[in-house]
């Protein structure tokens, strides 16, 4: 395997604590080494003058699965004049914008510098497909987290307090998904959905099943706890998308409180708040819409045991995609567009809608403004992370253009006053009097080191320590001699002069230029064994599943490269 | 006006692509660089000159900037496509998608066209003396914004899913229809001189579609409400109004519910 020094980049590591200075980087072996360790044979790549980071960490973006992949069937337009034709550089060919295909998907984060995505909801019955598709997206290892916040086995369990009964199941669903991370939507609103009903506050109770979304969230980080893993729950709220739910939103975050992480990962959360925009709305309705992005973050920054992505709206047509039921069938109620819904037996459900953020429209100027005063008000940006919870907010292929916004005042501006409704914008937002521009440091941060650490892979990604995965981004931005056009920040970001995955050289300007064997990562939790837990999941196949407990389990052939990671919490 | 004759000599093997064929990509080009304009046979990347003779002058401007095809160009599709400004001829049939995403100028079809012509049409006048099939004036498949504006007149018969998702502009067919016109129309007049199948306006929001001769099966989604006294394309006639399609949402507007319109001549 080849062997890389990278000499003379401006390095930014967070982790290492490491800003701008001129280093060297050493791989072999397709892991990072100490330069002294190459051998004579070491090819050079000289990044003088250019910006050195680690391989991008996405924590959260819907890429693979049943969701995105009926988004990708009934939306034939997201592909038409937008699907480049076939480079011959390319391996294969590339389609669609919002919901890409997944070979698209592979190449436009690699071309961003990204290689490690976590996708963000993977229905347990439907994991085979999740895992196939995580097959046939190149260049990027993924984790993916079954949804668990509306299961009938956890509502019970639950419901009775029994926490390490729910570890045994939730053990036993990781395994036999071969998932990463507790994902929590709409906690009981998705199984209220199923009654025509919604779970609107956290003490709202779930129908026939007569527990709280609070209690469920509560239940939950007991259960991530108790089975130390390498992720906190990870959380899209209750009333997501209304006027006025930053309130909801505070009385959720506030269950974290008291908690602390127990695990051996290094994680400071206990609750990962993911697309935290469209949780931070004021007002009661659209007409005095408005952002409480400072409230909220007011809270957080005070809370060290939480973290959260953006989820910034783009200004793009895209395709909401969640198994947040209800919250899709609204939308389609406001939109008037298509609407798909599938419910998931025990499990959860999902709905997608199309949806065009307008350039003029007030409230979506509104939502592009909460998105970026989130990580403006935000003083430690190792806790926010760059998220569009693509496709929900936009395509994930915007991340250069939400970190030309972030380190560019003026370039936030001109777009703000080139709203038809710039003054109620202005009104209803904080975006015009925050002075604040983010540095390559600070993107670092948000974009590797913090969404590696949050996740609990910080042994993995995320930095340029010895030992961890050879994934490095250059991008063609000298920190010394910053341009003055903002543009050319998102131009840079967009198109890596190159990129490293585990050592190979796959994107060189910005083009895709070579392949390698992308990974799986799942967790696997040893746990007492519980007959009860066993009887319960065996009864449960019987009486309502569709199908037969043996058939459920991902077989091995659908697990492409895995890497586990082994957690013992019977010792 | 210059005028540019592309003639297709070199008969393809496969469908060509011709989405260059529009006054705007010929516009201030000399005949070696419209020769050289991209098209595709099949997923193959290719030239114009390797099937079409290329003779006359291109004008500076789209504006000034006519076209006339000939040779049999029933397998020849996209061309017109995203045309903005100018005239196109085409003496004889075309493929589909002729004058898809139009925008403007002039283009006119003397045979018949196949299905998708017109698609998204946003302005300028379509004319096809022949047939049209299916998807005429109609949106992307699983686009909800459909024809805009412009106009479309077929001297001959449609197919069937006429003026899908049409937000404006006009559709006249001299001939008869197919199934499917103007289903979730959202704006936009269709004209069929002729018959029309079933389906006329289902799930129609707003938009008007007259029929002067039969409907074989009327969508239960719609209401007579009398009979008025029009004018249509230039001739006056008493039509039966039915308003519709009733199982739709619609819009209100100064406290009056918007419905879509359908005549049929009595």
């Amino acid at each position: 395997m080849a062997e890389y020094l990278i000499k003379n980049g401006h390095v930014f590591d967070p982790i290492l604590g490491i800003k701008g200075e001129v280093h060297n980087i050493a791989i072999r072996d397709g892991k990072f080494v100490e330069p002294s360790a190459l051998t004579s044979s070491a090819k050079t790549i000289d990044a003088s003058g250019k910006t050195v980071m680690a391989g991008g960490v996405d924590i959260h973006s819907h890429v693979v699965g049943p969701k995105v992949n009926v988004g990708r069937l009934f939306r034939p337009e997201d592909k038409l004049f937008k699907s480049p034709l076939r480079q011959p550089k390319n391996a294969r060919m590339e389609m669609g914008f919002s919901v890409p295909s997944t070979f698209k998907t592979g190449y436009d984060y690699s071309r961003m510098g990204y290689c490690f995505v976590n996708e963000a909801a993977m229905p347990p019955l439907h994991s085979p497909h999740v895992h196939e598709e995580i097959r046939d997206t190149p260049l990027i290892d993924n984790t993916a987290m079954p949804v668990l916040g509306n299961n009938w086995f956890m509502l019970e369990y639950l419901k009775n307090g029994e926490i390490e009964n729910n570890a045994a199941y939730t053990a036993w669903l990781l395994h036999a998904t071969k998932g990463f991370a507790i994902k929590v939507v709409n906690p009981g609103g998705t199984e209220a959905w199923g009654w025509g009903l919604n779970c609107v506050t956290i003490n709202d109770p779930v129908p026939h099943f007569n527990i709280t979304p609070a209690e469920i969230i509560k239940g939950l980080i007991e259960t991530n706890e108790y089975l130390r893993l390498p992720h906190s729950i990870h959380l899209h709220g209750n009333n997501i998308g209304n006027p006025g739910n930053y309130t909801d939103t505070i009385d959720t975050l506030k269950l974290a409180e008291g908690y602390s992480p127990n695990c051996d990962f290094g994680r400071d959360q206990v609750i990962h708040n993911t697309h935290l925009q469209f949780h931070s709305y004021g007002g009661d309705s659209w007409l005095n819409f408005e952002s409480k992005a400072k409230e909220i973050m007011e809270y957080v920054n005070r809370q060290k045991n939480l973290t959260f992505d953006l989820g910034v709206v783009t200004l793009d047509e895209t395709t909401t995609m969640t198994a947040d039921g209800p919250f899709e069938h609204h939308l389609q109620s406001l939109n008037h567009l298509k609407w798909a819904n599938v419910d998931v037996e025990l499990e959860t459900a999902a709905g997608i809608v199309p949806y065009v953020y307008g350039k003029d429209v007030k409230v979506c100027n509104i939502q592009w403004a909460i998105g970026l005063e989130l990580a403006l008000f935000c003083n430690d940006p190792m806790r926010s992370h760059i998220t569009t919870d693509h496709p929900n907010a936009g395509p994930f292929i915007r991340y250069p253009r939400i970190i030309k916004w972030l380190m560019s005042k003026a370039s936030r501006d001109e777009l703000l006053h080139s709203f038809k409704w710039s003054e109620k914008v202005i009104g209803a937002t904080n975006i015009e009097s925050i002075d604040r521009e983010m540095s390559l440091y600070e993107i670092a941060m948000m974009t590797r080191a913090g969404t590696a650490k949050a996740l609990g892979l910080s042994h993995m990604y995320g930095s340029f320590t010895e030992g961890l995965a050879g994934n490095v981004a250059i991008y063609d931005l000298d920190p010394e001699n910053m341009p003055s056009d903002p543009e050319m920040i998102e131009k840079a970001f967009g198109r890596a002069a190159y990129t490293l995955k585990d050592g190979v050289i796959v994107v060189k300007d910005g083009d895709i230029v070579g392949d390698t064997p992308k990974s799986t990562i799942w967790v696997n939790v040893k746990v007492p064994e519980n007959k009860q837990v066993a009887r319960d999941v065996s009864e449960k196949f019987l009486r309502y599943y569709s199908v037969n407990k043996d058939n459920y389990s991902l077989f091995e052939e659908h697990l492409h490269n895995p890497k586990v990671i082994e957690v013992d919490i019977t010792a | 006006m210059d005028t540019v004759t592309v003639t297709l000599v070199n008969k393809p093997e496969l469908i060509i692509e011709a989405y260059n064929i529009t006054p705007d990509a010929f516009a201030g080009k000399s005949l070696e660089e419209i020769g050289n304009l991209e098209c595709h046979e099949g997923n193959h990347k290719t030239a114009l000159k390797e099937f079409f003779t290329i003779t006359g002058k291109a004008g500076a401007t789209a504006e000034s900037t006519k076209i006339i095809v000939k040779g049999d160009c029933t397998r020849v599709k996209r061309i017109g496509q995203k045309m903005s400004a100018g005239e196109i001829v085409i003496e004889g049939n075309a493929d589909m998608y002729t004058g898809g995403w139009m925008l403007g100028g002039k283009l006119h079809v003397t045979g018949n066209v196949d299905a998708f012509c017109g698609i998204q049409m946003e302005g300028g006048e379509f004319i096809i003396d022949g047939n049209a099939d299916n998807h005429l004036g109609s949106s992307y498949r699983g686009d909800w914004r459909g024809m805009r504006g412009g106009l479309i007149r077929v001297g001959g018969n449609a197919g069937s899913d006429v003026g899908t998702f049409m937000i404006g502009g006009t559709i006249i067919i001299e001939g008869n229809a197919g199934i499917h016109i103007a289903t979730h129309a959202e704006g936009g007049t269709i004209i069929v001189k002729g018959n029309a199948m079933s389906r006329v306006g289902g799930q129609m929001v707003k938009g008007d579609v007259y029929i002067f001769g039969t409907i074989d099966v009327m969508m239960p989604g719609f209401r007579y409400i009398g009979d008025v006294e029009k004018e249509v394309d230039g001739k006056s006639a008493t039509f039966a109004h039915y308003i519709g399609d009733l199982g739709e949402r619609h819009p209100t507007r100064k406290g009056e519910v918007i419905y879509g319109n359908l005549y049929q001549k009595i």
